[in-house]
């Protein structure tokens, strides 16, 4: 396998002093869908800033595609599109002028650069829009138009900070379908995002990066079976009163109707079910109280913290 | 990238560059041509009349090349300030940060921009000149090399103010104290014979007065100095700028972190 990028101990060290990155190492195989996740602060934009080359590393080496970012500067960097946190284009501009004019910037004729820009403002839902100053455009369509400037020199490895930050749950999923369809049509795609269901839903494999330092990379199905407890809300059918003594599960009052129990890994659902019937208290319906990969998230992000603290 | 790629991305920042200012000629066409027009209405028929000639022109024949000169260096300048502190400002400088071209593209594509709108500027008022005064050009060669290497340089300049410049204050700061000043002293209006040895000794270090009295060679035949010096001079500064601009682009300085 092909691997589309190739991190090895990568570090940052700001002019005040500030270690951003502490020495990564990183692989994301050609085709994947990759989630690079932390909490704010954790060097995830300095990450992307350094592949995109808008920050300069201290230390390390950067591979993309089999292109060093340092010796084959051009060559790496056509193979990468880049969608950013921020809004990062000229508010005057045209929705197509600024698509039109990022292609140039990578060299394509001008009649294969309108002919593509057409094409992915189509598939963005823009190309009413195409004549609109950016300015003009809602937060979901600036998002989108940043994706159809970052794909317009067909990259190889399309690289998303927080794509679908402040935008509506609609708009959110159709996003996710585009993202599905060019990774399913071969692009390798890392995402950051702060929405954990984001990354479970689209993302085969993932890295958790803390304090400058990746704390876990692994694949989403691996890590989500390593995770020992799972709390569950259950609606009840009855108003409960007392919370049921059963003394092999932990058990919480959240509201009359709804009550919280924690699972342990082998515990059942149907014995549980069958326990709590037997004490009278039938359950009409039941949901994980937060996403699985957030507890996992959350426990490995505390994990690390504490072991930090430790030495 | 190879050579024809970079040419495609060089055209792509100067067309940017052209619509850019094209789009908004309301402020940066329209004004020189009416502030100049103002001057020569002024300073060449009603108060030029009282004048009299000056080293054997008409006054309006006199002051007419310098002020050209005077708007495709500011319009050279302020082009480029403020086009590229707009992109580091709103952060579209990226999109060229992060794409495969080669960083002397991105600054040529910057200079030619700047300079399209200072040699458009000029043609305005060259033509608005005309309305008051004939235009016998006595070498085209000249004139048009000047101007060209004038707007070349003032767009470098542009540049520089355009890359450190802070907030939109900094981008005027510049053009209203040091530009202004340089271009009005630097012969526009009179010839430094009339000034005295002091004022004159010092008015030859401004580099305005080189930029001037060359095009007004080019033009009339008649300089204060040698135009010879005043080639040598602004190719060297444009050199000394470029290799300046460039090896600030290469290094990030105030566009990477």
């Amino acid at each position: 396998m092909t691997i589309a990028l190739k991190i090895k101990n990568l570090t940052k060290r700001y002019e005040n002093g500030f270690q951003a990155l502490q020495g990564i190492d990183l692989e994301v195989e050609q085709g994947d869908f990759f989630a690079l996740l932390g909490p704010n602060g954790a060097g995830k934009s300095t990450t992307i800033g350094i592949l995109c080359s808008l920050i300069s590393k201290s230390s390390g080496s950067v591979n993309i595609l089999g292109y060093d970012i340092d010796t084959d500067f051009s060559l790496a960097k056509k193979q990468l599109g880049v969608v950013p946190q921020e809004f990062n284009f000229s508010q005057f501009e045209s929705v197509e002028h600024i698509v039109i004019s990022q292609a140039g910037y990578y060299g394509l004729p001008r009649a294969l650069a309108i002919e593509r820009t057409e094409e992915y403002l189509k598939q963005l839902g823009l190309w009413d829009k195409r004549k609109v100053a950016a300015r003009m455009l809602s937060g979901g369509m600036k998002r989108r138009l940043m994706i159809a400037r970052a794909l317009i020199h067909e990259p190889k490895l399309l690289i998303l900070d927080e794509p679908t930050a402040g935008v509506d749950i609609e708009l959110r999923r159709s996003m996710w379908d585009f993202l599905r369809k060019i990774n399913e049509q071969g692009t390798t795609i890392i995402l950051t995002t702060h929405y954990l269901e984001e990354a479970e839903s689209l993302c085969r494999n993932l890295a958790i990066i803390d304090q400058g330092q990746i704390i876990k990379n692994a694949s989403v199905k691996t890590l989500l079976t390593t995770l020992n407890r799972e709390t569950f809300l259950l609606d009840t059918r009855e108003e409960v009163e007392v919370i049921p003594d059963l003394p092999e599960y932990v058990l919480r009052k959240v509201e009359s109707h709804c009550i919280e129990v924690d699972l342990e890994k082998g515990q059942s659902l149907n014995e549980l079910f069958s326990v709590l019937s037997e004490q009278g208290v039938g359950v009409l319906s039941m949901r994980n109280k937060t996403n699985r990969l957030e507890e996992l998230f959350v426990s490995l992000v505390n994990q690390g913290r504490e072991a930090g603290a430790a030495k | 990238m190879t050579m024809q790629e970079q040419w495609i991305a060089f055209m792509t920042i100067v067309r940017k560059e052209i619509h850019r200012f094209m789009r908004i000629w309301m402020q940066t066409l329209l004004p020189p041509a009416i502030t100049m027009s103002l001057y020569f209405v002024v300073f060449g028929s009603l108060i030029g009349s009282r004048i009299g000639p000056m080293q054997g022109f008409s006054y309006m024949e006199f002051v007419v090349p310098g002020l050209i000169m005077m708007s495709v260096i500011t319009n050279s300048y302020s082009n480029v300030a403020s086009s590229f502190y707009s992109a580091k400002f709103q952060h579209s400088v990226e999109e060229m940060l992060v794409s495969p071209m080669p960083n002397y593209v991105i600054l040529l594509g910057y200079l030619v921009g700047g300079s399209a709108r200072g040699l458009l500027v000029g043609v305005i008022v060259t033509c608005m000149s005309l309305f008051f005064t004939d235009l016998n050009i006595h070498s085209l060669p000249i004139m048009i090399g000047i101007v060209l290497l004038a707007a070349l340089l003032f767009s470098l300049m542009g540049f520089l103010n355009g890359v450190y410049a802070n907030s939109f204050d900094d981008i005027s700061i510049i053009p209203t104290f040091v530009l202004t000043p340089l271009t009005y002293l630097g012969g526009v209006f009179y010839s430094i014979s009339l000034l005295s040895d002091g004022w004159r000794e010092l008015s030859m270090l401004n580099p305005v007065l080189y930029l001037v009295n060359a095009f007004r060679f080019g033009i009339l035949g008649f300089s204060d100095i040698h135009v010879g010096y005043a080639f040598a001079g602004v190719i060297a500064f444009v050199v000394i700028l470029f290799v300046y601009c460039l090896h600030i682009l290469n290094s990030g300085q105030k566009l990477r972190n």
